[in-house]
């Protein structure tokens, strides 16, 4: 198992959620300080070095326009941390490369980093949330194909090295592509992709690519997983799926009692219950399949968002998209989740959000690195096969549970989807 | 009216026809197909030949197909198909810029052109949209652009079948993949539009939340030969909304 600290780099000091429609899209940036944004950026920087020195790997992603992730050029970011960490892994998802116009232009942003980072980048893709088609000005229809189109390409021009080849496809032309730097990594950096849903991960499956997972709890983890090993067997990848070709990402927060461990889970709700989007933000036409949509009409709901109207820390340790508590329990609460879903390589730990301090950031990174961590790893090898399942209920163990330790209970009110949605 | 399939450029279209007489073409608006009584009114004395465009209603939309010149090229050879030579055209908001688009093509080919708050060209300065953007409005304001009175259409999903709950999100979706970039419009169409000499009328509806007053006469300007009308207590969907009004303008244009 490798574990990788995240962070969305959020600027949390916003006026009260009730005097704007959106904090997505259309929330203006006089709402943003520099001087305290700049303050963000060194802590959330700081952050990442400590989960690099406590032998952690490091995920980073990219959003626009929105206050939830201040960090809309992803590349710059990593350039940084490629020359202010020595060890890490250095996951970018990722690139929403249906939203760019130019795959090769993240070709050589991706090929630059392997080198400044000396072949430690994690070249990772995503589709791109709803609520960011607005401000890419970019079509909702048919993204998947513009998506694997792009993906492609920018694999074949990693791999070319014998001068300009010429692409002609049906969203992409190019005619001159000889990518300098050549990448570290040979052949290529590993490429993730993110996906919520089976179709998309059965694509990613064909394509032996690594797919994670947003806070898609227990069945619907276990589905994804199950549609991934489908599409890497019908590929004629063979019926071995290593684990490490798949990653889940949670919120993750340790505490050295449940006190404090639970003071630190119930503010990385922030993640949940501030993504107050706009309905015509989260839906755009084309975004999700026309069934998908009809459902949605007729009053199906993201489970996220029916969650985030009473959220609270219990109920998202017990929905399988928080692993919170103390050492022992956030232990059981993954060993529980692995063995459900059939296993996973990475575990991609949100472990900041909103107004999770920095001194309680890093104890909560401290704590899993030191007292976790080390039992993930031996118990979850990366040597282990996916698609084991154990005999287990798909919930946390009861003995394992953060109890509450307070009443408190979110309003999410207009919540939708976190943004996590990968390729269809 | 009938219903039945025609294969152009092997593209699956749904065609529906009704009435006798000269041939009059209804191109559809964004929303889509829909038998409204003001077909009746026309169909009383002139043949209606209604495609739905191709994303839209049942016809296909094939992979090669994604903006409203392809579809102005799909409609020509429709007419070829039905073997009309020259017709009279009824073009509703995205079906008005289809039918700019074919004019351009083969000018000679129409006779008198209809175009109910049409979109498709940008008059207006950079910094604003000449259009409305209807993919972010809150579904709460987009019924009070598209009609002067929402009361009375209620839309209400529950009362809808599937294939039809199905037909109007593929129609969305099929709408946005024509008119999303440049947004409404073909920044190219205002210097083609002079070409079409044939008698053109703009009506639109007072209450139209897209299509203002301004931009309708900006547009009709662009035609040599174009009048311009408007028909009050009527929103965007000026068909649905004052169909017997908007069937006796048609109508007395058209003859």
């Amino acid at each position: 198992m490798q574990a990788w600290h995240f962070s969305e780099t959020a600027y949390p000091y916003l006026p009260p959620a009730d005097s704007y429609p959106s904090i997505r899209v259309s929330l203006p940036n006089k709402n943003y300080d520099p001087r305290k944004g700049a303050a963000l950026y060194d802590r959330y920087l700081a952050e990442w070095q400590i989960a690099d020195e406590e032998g952690m790997e490091i995920m980073l992603n990219e959003h626009h326009q929105t206050a939830t992730c201040v960090d809309p050029a992803a590349p710059l970011m990593l350039a940084a941390l490629a020359r202010l960490t020595t060890r890490a892994r250095l996951l970018i998802l990722g690139n929403p490369i249906a939203n760019r116009r130019q795959p090769i232009r993240v070709a050589e942003e991706m090929a630059l980093i392997d080198v400044l980072s000396k072949g430690r980048l994690e070249a990772g893709f995503v589709r791109g949330v709803p609520y960011e088609i607005s401000p890419a000005n970019s079509n909702p229809v048919r993204m998947n194909e513009r998506f694997w189109e792009a993906l492609e390409l920018i694999v074949k021009a990693w791999t070319n090295h014998d001068g300009p080849f010429s692409h002609e496809g049906r969203f992409f032309h190019h005619r001159n592509i000889n990518v300098w730097p050549r990448q570290w990594q040979d052949p290529h950096p590993p490429v993730w992709v993110s996906t919520t849903s089976t179709g998309g991960a059965y694509d990613v499956g064909r394509h032996g690519f690594i797919q994670a997972t947003f806070l898609t709890g227990w069945d619907s983890t276990k589905k994804i997983y199950e549609s991934y090993r489908k599409g890497w067997r019908d590929a004629g990848r063979g019926n071995d799926v290593p684990n490490n070709r798949l990653a889940y990402a949670a919120l993750v927060y340790v505490g050295e009692t449940e006190k404090e461990a639970h003071e630190g889970a119930e503010k990385l709700l922030w993640y949940v219950t501030a993504n107050k989007v706009a309905p015509q933000f989260a839906n755009p036409p084309g975004y999700v399949p026309v069934a998908a949509n009809v459902a949605i009409m007729r009053g199906a709901e993201h489970p996220l968002s029916a969650f985030a109207k009473g959220a609270s820390v219990e109920a998202a340790i017990r929905g399988g998209f928080m692993f919170a508590g103390t050492p022992e329990q956030v232990y059981q609460q993954i060993k529980r989740h692995y063995n459900y879903v059939g296993g996973y390589g990475h575990i991609l730990n949100m472990g900041q959000a909103g107004f999770l301090e920095h001194d309680d950031t890093v104890k909560g990174i401290r704590n899993f690195a030191r007292h976790v961590y080390p039992r993930l790893k031996e118990e979850f090898p990366h040597s282990k096969l996916s698609g084991q399942f154990g005999d287990v209920p798909g919930e946390a163990p009861e003995n394992f549970i953060l109890r509450s330790q307070s009443s408190k209970v979110f309003e999410g009110g207009l919540v939708s989807q976190l943004g996590a949605a990968g390729a269809r | 009216m009938q219903r039945s399939t025609v294969t152009i450029a092997g593209c699956d279209l749904e065609v529906h026809e009704g009435g006798s007489g000269a041939p009059v073409l209804y191109l559809h608006p964004g929303g889509g197909f829909r038998p409204d009584p003001f077909l009746a009114e026309v169909s009383k004395t002139r043949r209606v030949i209604a495609p739905s465009h191709p994303g839209f209603g049942r016809s296909a939309l094939p992979d090669w197909i994604d903006s409203v010149d392809d579809v102005a090229h799909i409609y020509l050879e429709l007419m070829d198909h039905y073997g009309i030579q020259k017709t009279d055209v009824i073009g509703c908001s995205v079906g008005g810029w289809i039918t700019m688009e074919m004019a351009t093509k083969a000018p000679e080919r129409f006779g008198k052109i209809a175009l109910m708050a049409p979109v498709g060209v940008k008059t207006g300065p950079a910094d604003k949209l000449d259009i409305p953007d209807i993919f972010v409005m809150s579904p709460a304001d987009v019924p009070k652009i598209m009609f002067h009175d929402p009361s009375k259409f209620p839309f209400d999903p529950s009362k809808m079948s599937d294939e039809d709950l199905s037909i109007h999100v593929r129609n969305r979706e099929s709408l946005a993949l024509y008119v999303w970039e440049p947004y409404m419009h073909n920044p190219k169409l205002p210097h083609r539009l002079h070409r079409i000499k044939s008698p053109a009328l703009f009506v639109r509806g007072a209450s139209d939340g897209l299509v203002s007053e301004a931009y309708m006469q900006s547009y009709a300007k662009l035609l040599p030969n174009a009048k311009t009308m408007t028909i009050p207590e009527a929103g965007h969907a000026l068909q649905a909304e004052q169909p017997q009004a908007f069937a006796k303008a048609v109508l007395d244009f058209i003859g």
